[in-house]
């Protein structure tokens, strides 16, 4: 693997860690499995690509998609504790809309940003080649999340979402109301989504309605690829670990582009089969630990 | 002894650089977004072209599966590779390569191609499709879309109403049907649209075209391509004559198409590659249009969906399924 390839895979863990963040919000602190991040995600780059094109500044444009992205996911816990539908459901009403109101944002489904100024260009003009300037200013915005993210489960507000995660029942009977809670987690988890978004979008040069398709494999898969490797004994571990997750996932991508294995060569369409295996491995190697410790 | 040999390393240097020079072998990287009859087509008729025209050249393909994601590692991947050019096939590809120029300034300075592009300056690839100006340019497929209609008044003469079919999802599309309107406007025939997000919705959508359109069009779409027979099934039901901008979809059931062959779209963008690899200067290579179309024509789907193809029209077809 190239400084390139490894430089690019070390880029899209980062900026899809803040993703994955989100879906770690949802899938393991609430305990509510959301579909909306595979709309969210666009959302956010929608919104972003049009605040620019329209002469906002880039940095701006992540604060009107994150902002977007919040009520998207209120629309899903909306959905679920104030009209009853399921959370799966819900969170998938939510994503099919979407798909509809990302094209009525854009105007279209895709919006170039080639040539034109985003969050990296201050960087680069300041000297710093482009390959490096990503991954920095990724890491920066992917260590600040975290660090955000680990105060705020400290607070009461976040302790009230471990606890509705953990036993609705018991929380529910100390007066708090869960269904705020919900509404707010899911909101945050798609806000942090959505800024994902919009980063990537600036990053890669165009915003596209189907750039959503697979967001939720990629979050999960990352979440427990994570989980696996780094572990979540404390709090502050897991939410780490979703980023090492993240890299660990698009790490295994950037391999399976460039495999060749003696005289057999893979094949491109042999990426996604490669990417799973390395998944299942990734999943499998604690468990064979321990039975190799026990022989 | 010692000085012989290092004559002897010398002269073979000396000889390795010189056949180097009379036989170069060329590095090109391909970032293709999806595996697509189309698209493969695509990549073997420009490997094909550069191999008549005697070039010698080592191919890294690369597909990017249709995510976006993997479109982008892939694009960082080839800044690593370090080829003497690069062919991107289809829009997000050739996005996500053009994006990388501004992050590894060394990739300004290879030639990027394009290849089944259908609006270069909409995707923002180039600023003008005659003087791209940058270190990018290649071969768009935009359809006539306006010498389709007149391929369809030809077998239609009496042509009021047109529906069509498409994914408005798809940045081609849009184009298409936006481009669609206009012709149709210029011509005096209203235009129907029935918009649909996946292939299940196609069926429905074609049916809600029964009773207003005399005949449905589909453009380049792939979401409604892909469904082709159902709406081959509803054309038969309400007796509308389907026209396809594809010859591929004729023998699955469409009267008519007026459309290219991917292939040569592929060699087209071969002889692009080796004009530049001859010395064109990329920037000054026009942005090109897919040239030679071929009409397709399918009499038993005609029969079946109330269509007279005029003898005129079946003496200028270059494939007849009868």
């Amino acid at each position: 693997m190239s400084l390139f390839a490894l430089l690019g895979a070390l880029e899209q863990g980062l900026v899809y860690g803040i993703m994955v963040l989100g879906v770690y919000l949802t899938f393991r602190i609430l305990d509510f499995p959301d579909l909306t991040v595979d709309g969210s995600l666009p959302l956010g780059a929608a919104v972003s690509a049009v605040c620019i094109t329209s002469g906002m500044h880039p940095a701006l444009s992540l604060l009107a998609a994150m902002g977007a992205g919040f009520v998207a996911g209120m629309v899903t816990g909306l959905l679920n504790t104030k009209l009853g539908i399921l959370h799966l459901l819900a969170s998938i009403l939510t994503m099919t809309a979407l798909y509809s109101i990302n094209i009525r944002i854009m105007g279209g489904p895709n919006v170039s940003l080639l040539g034109v100024d985003t969050v990296l260009d201050p960087l680069m003009r300041a000297g710093l080649p482009g390959y490096y300037a990503s991954p920095l200013l990724f890491a920066a915005l992917a260590g600040a999340v975290v660090l955000a993210l680990i105060w705020f489960l400290y607070t009461e507000l976040g302790q009230a979402m471990l606890a509705t995660g953990d036993n609705r029942q018991m929380i529910t009977s100390q007066g708090v109301d869960t269904h705020k809670v919900i509404i707010f987690g899911v909101g945050l988890s798609n806000a942090l989504v959505a800024l994902a978004g919009g980063l990537i979008a600036q990053n890669q040069g165009a915003a596209d309605v189907n750039m959503g398709v697979g967001t939720i494999v990629a979050g999960l898969a990352s979440v427990i690829v994570g989980e696996t490797v780094f572990g979540n004994r404390s709090l502050p571990r897991a939410v780490v670990a979703a980023i090492v997750g993240s890299i660990i996932y698009r790490v295994a991508i950037a391999l399976a582009l460039g495999l060749k294995v003696g005289s057999f060569t893979f094949t491109p369409s042999d990426l996604n089969l490669i990417t799973a295996l390395l998944v299942v491995v990734a999943l499998t190697a604690p468990r064979l630990k321990k039975r190799l410790r026990k022989c | 002894m010692k000085r012989l040999s290092i004559l002897t390393v010398l002269a073979l240097a000396a000889c390795l650089t010189a056949t180097a020079a009379w036989a170069k072998t060329y590095t090109v990287s391909v970032n293709q977004f999806v595996e697509h009859p189309a698209l493969d087509a695509v990549l073997k008729g420009l490997q094909d072209s550069l191999k008549e025209q005697g070039f010698e050249v080592k191919y890294n393909v690369h597909n990017a599966q249709a995510n976006m994601a993997t479109a982008n590692q892939i694009a960082q991947a080839i800044a690593g590779e370090k080829p003497d050019m690069v062919v991107a096939i289809a829009t997000p590809s050739a996005q996500a390569c053009a994006q990388i120029i501004k992050k590894a300034p060394h990739m300004a300075q290879v030639p990027l191609l394009f290849s089944a592009v259908t609006d270069p300056k909409g995707a923002g690839l180039v600023d003008d499709l005659q003087a791209p100006g940058a270190n990018i340019s290649g071969v768009s497929d935009m359809t006539p879309v306006d010498r389709h209609l007149e391929m369809i008044m030809e077998i239609m003469p009496g042509l009021t109403d047109l529906g069509v079919v498409y994914n408005s999802g798809e940045a081609n599309s849009k184009t298409l049907v936006g481009m669609l309107r206009e012709a149709c406007q210029a011509k005096g025939v209203t235009l129907h649209e029935a918009s649909v997000a996946k292939t299940a919705d196609a069926y429905q959508a074609t049916k809600s075209l029964a009773g207003r359109a005399q005949a449905v069009y589909v453009p380049t779409d792939n979401t409604v391509i892909a469904a082709l027979e159902s709406l081959v099934k509803v054309c038969e039901q309400n007796k509308m004559p389907l026209f396809a901008a594809d010859v591929d979809s004729v023998p699955r059931g469409a009267v008519a198409a007026l459309g290219f062959d991917y292939y040569l779209h592929g060699k087209q963008t071969g002889a692009m590659a080796g004009r530049i690899f001859g010395g064109a200067a990329v920037a000054e290579t026009p942005v090109e249009f897919q040239q030679g179309m071929s009409l397709h024509l399918n009499l038993p789907a005609a029969a079946a969906q109330g269509a007279n193809i005029p003898e005129a029209v079946r003496a200028k077809a270059d494939k007849v399924v009868e």
